[in-house]
């Protein structure tokens, strides 16, 4: 793949839907955790690249949950001797992500009701 | 929950405080996630730099996310503030002239506002320092013309029984005890008080107890509570005197209680000794029980209000019961007044404090207009940058609160220095404040002070950089910078006019002031006060207990002094006019052709020495005065005043009628009238004289303990000769303690001294006010010729002559200021009802005060003027002409 083809590249995904992000990145550091890129990653693969996340949005959601105290950030080095910040969930951050999930699967299910009403 | 919010709060301040390790970390994670994204790309088959260029296509430049990831905690917006502030800081530095000027106008607006809340708060605003304080409420009886006075105990027995509007009621009598052991010999200010008085305040000792209704049995041991003052200075503190005793006037007592430091006790602040009140009113109406000089406190039973009590004192008082008989000078006729207790200790001072609170609020916004419109004046001149930075992309917004953070620097420079000048405001305010300021010991920069004076400078901050804000960045049209320097001259002169107005408001109220305090001084007091020396006398102790006793010692005394040199004459009275004190008693007449029925009834009874009149310089208008004559065995003499000869006998003779006064009326033998004396200002130099009787220190029922040596010095000579009557009284006897220690022309001052306290601040702000204003007057006017220079020059090219050119710009300063006049009088009518009861018989309107003003406003236009004109007359047309061409 060269850079034209890359630019040329058919574009399917979209941003992630708004105020959703901070449930993703939950759900995603509940499988393990992981650094900044590999949850974008992973939420991009697991979607099937229907969402793309933008890196700076993520990172500050990162820097607001683990404010929030939802998620604990440490320090690892890497083989090239940098260093990688990994995330991963809290029980406050668990707790958290239940709840959401449970409203999220109330409303998605609400709009389907709608959507599929019949006129 | 706590540590929800206590995390991003923690974090943030890390962040904050260790900025350089935050941007690293953000860096960092950055960094790794291009590494990632790269290493991707090179996974499916690019070489590094391809795969590093596609990484930073898909993620974006790490600059703009780390700037993202870094605004979007709560420190950035302090970050960017720091940055404001450091910029506006500089600005300021740039421009020391404008800094200093602004800073120090607003210091002393935000410094005499500071200073003026300090005193008013704890006297108008916090409430009295007593759990629910709103509920205390003091009780007074009227005399006949309705003046509220003092109650008697009589009064008080009947309503603590009677009423059900109070949870308790106490009453207070003046107690002037001497120390006599152990230590020094000392004259202390005390009381007496009913036994239930402290828990009316809700008061505990500090140490020891309080009064019980024991303590008031006839026969129980002497007990007195000490101030926590007296204890510490007199006996080591409150632990090491509770429970030991005292002597005081030569009794025993004992110490039963220390209160705590800080009791205010504001119904008499300098009490130090307080002993409870013993025996109960009878009958007997000759009795100190039955006298007016009682104050009686209260607190309402929750629920109930002070209208509700006052009815309730009404009807008690139009229905009395026989267990509770009352004497005709008391006889509550018109019930009892109940208001609340910080009313009375507001008292007097109120409308002083009101104007003065409505001065320093005029000054203050002076203050902020005159910085204002210098902040606008030099926004003007800040245009390039600000058209510069709105083209390279900055917001108005941003723009508009640079300029915000740059006038609340300035205001909270003002604010510090304001403090400063709070400082010396407080200290200039008490001792300058009239004798009557209650609550002195609570006056002080104190946390609410402080609150107070931050909260001023953010809103002056706010107001004063947002009108200049919105001038200087608000029109931007097509029409170019004529249409908008033409508004914002607008403006400038609006904010000028309105400084003029508001300064006239304040030199028309303080004229209007000076020419009252003028008029009270100028009223005739009825007396000469001149090189009249008082000093007060009280016989302490049992050696004074018999009537022959106590005059056979006034009678000594006053011989002893008049021998001493330099004293022309000398005189014993009870009462002292314009001293505060109030004796008066009810009168009946046996025939009084002049007297309306239901009318009189009550004057001021002065018991004098013969030679009283002559010492004060009284005026006899008819008959004769008291002499040697006038023995106890003697037929009973009196004196009456003019007033109250007019009232009882009309324009006949009062000579040789027959009165009979307080405790004997109904009773006691009659007392022939045998002279009429000139009327005495009493109360103070601003009330009418009230009616009086003079009766013979001999001849009276008792001798009064308390007296007034009064002594007229010979030319030449005035305090300096108060040693040697000392020296003489206490030859006599050497255990006399001799109190307030004043001149009648001392007493004649202090009855303005409401006026003279307001006076002397209003004086202060007006003039400062003036000089801000003629400030204001010069920036607009200096502007004004600045922007004409040009058209001056062509003027004078022309042939325009320097006077043409002068009449021109005094013109434009002429017009702001009269603009300012007329609005400023408006205001000062409108605003002369808040001096209210200050003036005295001058109008509001004065005609004198007003065209004063004009005067005074028009030379400081012309002063303000003068320069600017001067620069406009010296401009070189070829100058002018060539510097516009280039």
């Amino acid at each position: 793949m060269n850079e034209s083809s890359f630019i040329a590249m058919p574009e399917p995904n979209t941003d992630v839907i708004q105020g959703t992000l901070d449930m993703l990145i939950l759900k995603t550091l509940s499988l393990e955790p992981l650094h900044g890129f590999g949850i974008a990653r992973r939420i991009e693969q697991i979607s099937r690249d229907v969402f793309k996340v933008n890196p700076g949005s993520l990172l500050t959601a990162l820097q607001r949950l683990e404010r929030a105290g939802l998620v604990d950030a440490e320090w690892r080095a890497t083989e090239n001797s940098r260093r990688a910040r990994y995330y991963a969930l809290t029980a406050s951050g668990r707790r958290r992500l239940e709840a959401d999930t449970a409203d999220w699967r109330r409303r998605a299910a609400a709009v389907a009701r709608l959507l599929s009403a019949e006129g | 929950m706590s540590v929800a919010f206590l995390r991003p709060l923690l974090r943030g301040l890390r962040a904050l405080y260790r900025s350089r390790q935050a941007d690293a970390d953000v860096a960092d994670e950055v960094a790794h996630y291009l590494d990632q994204a790269a290493a991707v790309h090179r996974a499916s088959g690019l070489d590094t730099d391809a795969a590093r260029r596609a990484a930073l296509l898909e993620v974006g430049g790490p600059l703009s996310i780390r700037e993202q990831v870094r605004s979007s905690g709560w420190e950035h917006q302090l970050e960017t503030l720091a940055q404001d502030i450091r910029h506006a800081v500089r600005r300021l530095r740039r421009s020391p002239g404008f800094t200093l000027t602004a800073v120090a106008t607003l210091a002393f607006g935000i410094g005499a506002s500071t200073a003026v809340f300090s005193v008013v708060n704890p006297i108008l605003i916090e409430p009295l320092p007593f759990p629910d304080a709103h509920r205390l409420v003091t009780l007074r009886d009227r005399n006949q013309q309705g003046v509220p006075m003092a109650g008697t105990f009589g009064t008080y027995e009947e309503v603590a029984a009677r009423s059900h509007s109070f949870d308790g009621l106490a009453a207070v009598d003046g107690w002037g005890p001497s120390l006599t052991d152990p230590g020094t010999p000392e004259q202390l200010e005390g009381a007496r008080v009913t036994a239930n008085y402290f828990d009316l305040f809700g008061m505990v000792p500090l140490a020891g107890r309080g009064f019980i209704a024991a303590d008031t049995d006839p026969g129980a041991p002497g007990v007195v509570i000490l101030s926590h003052t007296l204890a510490e200075r007199r006996f080591g503190g409150a632990r090491a005197i509770v429970g030991r005793p005292v002597e005081l006037n030569g009794d025993p007592y004992l110490v039963a209680g220390v209160l705590p430091p800080g009791f205010a006790n504001v119904l008499a602040p300098g009490v130090q000794v307080w002993t409870p009140l013993r025996g109960h009113a009878t009958g007997d109406f000759n009795t100190p029980q039955w006298g007016h000089h009682y104050d009686l406190v209260g607190r309402l039973a929750p629920g109930i209000t002070a209208e509700a009590a006052n009815r309730e004192m009404l009807a008690i008082g139009r229905t009395p019961v026989g267990a509770f008989p009352r004497p005709r000078w008391a006889d509550l006729s018109k019930g009892l007044l109940v208001g609340p207790l910080q009313e009375s200790v507001v008292g007097a001072v109120r409308p002083a404090l009101v104007a003065i609170i409505a001065s320093v609020v005029l000054l203050l916004a002076i203050s902020a207009v005159n910085v204002a419109n210098l902040q606008l004046a030099r926004g003007v001149r800040r245009r390039p940058e600000f058209t510069m930075r709105l083209a390279l992309g900055a917001s108005r917004g941003r723009l508009l609160r640079q300029l915000l953070t740059e006038s609340i620097v300035l205001a909270v420079l003002g604010g510090a220095g304001g403090l400063g000048v709070a400082a010396l405001g407080i200290r200039a305010l008490i001792a300058i404040g009239p004798p009557g300021l209650p609550r002195m010991d609570a006056i002080r920069l104190d946390p609410p002070v402080f609150l107070f004076a931050a909260l001023l400078t953010l809103l002056v901050g706010v107001l004063v950089g947002i009108l200049p804000g919105l001038g200087v960045l608000g029109r931007e049209d097509g029409s170019g910078g004529r249409y908008a320097r033409a508004t914002r001259g607008g403006l400038r002169s609006v904010l000028v006019v309105s400084e003029v107005a508001l300064a006239i408001m304040l030199l028309v109220s303080t004229v209007l002031l000076f020419r009252s305090v003028r008029r009270v001084l100028s009223q005739e007091p009825g007396f000469d006060p001149s090189r009249v020396i008082t000093l007060q006398v009280v016989e302490a102790g049992h050696e004074f207990d018999s009537t022959a006793a106590r005059l056979q010692f006034f009678e000594q005394a006053l011989e002893v002094v008049r021998r001493v040199p330099g004293v022309e004459a000398a005189a014993f009275t009870s009462q002292l006019p314009l001293s505060g004190e109030i004796d008066g008693y009810g009168y009946e007449a046996a025939s009084a052709p002049a007297l309306k029925p239901g009318e009189g009834g009550s004057a001021l009874r002065y018991a004098v020495t013969p030679g009283y009149f002559k010492t004060m310089g009284i005026r006899l208008v008819a008959g004769r005065l008291p002499d040697g004559t006038d023995r106890p065995e003697a037929p009973r003499a009196v004196v009456i005043n003019e007033g109250l000869a007019r009232r009882l006998f009309g324009r006949a003779t009062a000579l040789g009628a027959r009165l009979r006064f307080g405790p004997d009326m109904g009773t006691g033998p009659w007392t022939e009238v045998v002279g009429v004396v000139g009327d005495v200002r009493h109360y103070s130099l601003a009330v009418d004289p009230p009616d009086a009787f003079y009766v013979p220190t001999a001849q009276w029922d008792w001798v009064d303990r308390v007296q007034t040596l009064v002594v007229r010095a010979a030319a030449g000579r005035t305090v300096d000769l108060v040693p040697s009557l000392q020296r003489a009284v206490w030859s006599v006897n050497p255990h006399v303690p001799l109190l307030r220690v004043r001149t009648m022309d001392d007493f004649v001052t202090e009855s303005a001294g409401n006026r003279r306290f307001v006076l002397l601040a209003l004086e202060a702000l007006a003039l400062t006010a003036l000089v801000l204003a003629a400030i204001g007057l010069y920036g607009v006017v200096s502007g004004n010729v600045n922007e004409r220079v040009r058209e001056f020059g062509i003027r004078t090219a022309l042939g325009a002559s320097p006077g043409a050119v002068v009449r021109q710009v005094i013109g434009h300063a002429g017009t702001l200021a009269l603009a300012g006049a007329v609005l400023g009088f408006a205001g000062a009518w409108a605003g002369s009802r808040l001096l209210g009861s200050l003036l005295y018989d001058v109008s509001p309107l004065d005609p004198l005060t007003y065209a004063a003003v004009v005067l005074l406003l028009a030379g400081v236009a012309m002063v303000a003027a003068w320069a600017p004109a001067r620069r406009a007359v010296g401009v070189d047309p070829t100058v002018a002409l060539r510097a516009d061409s280039c």
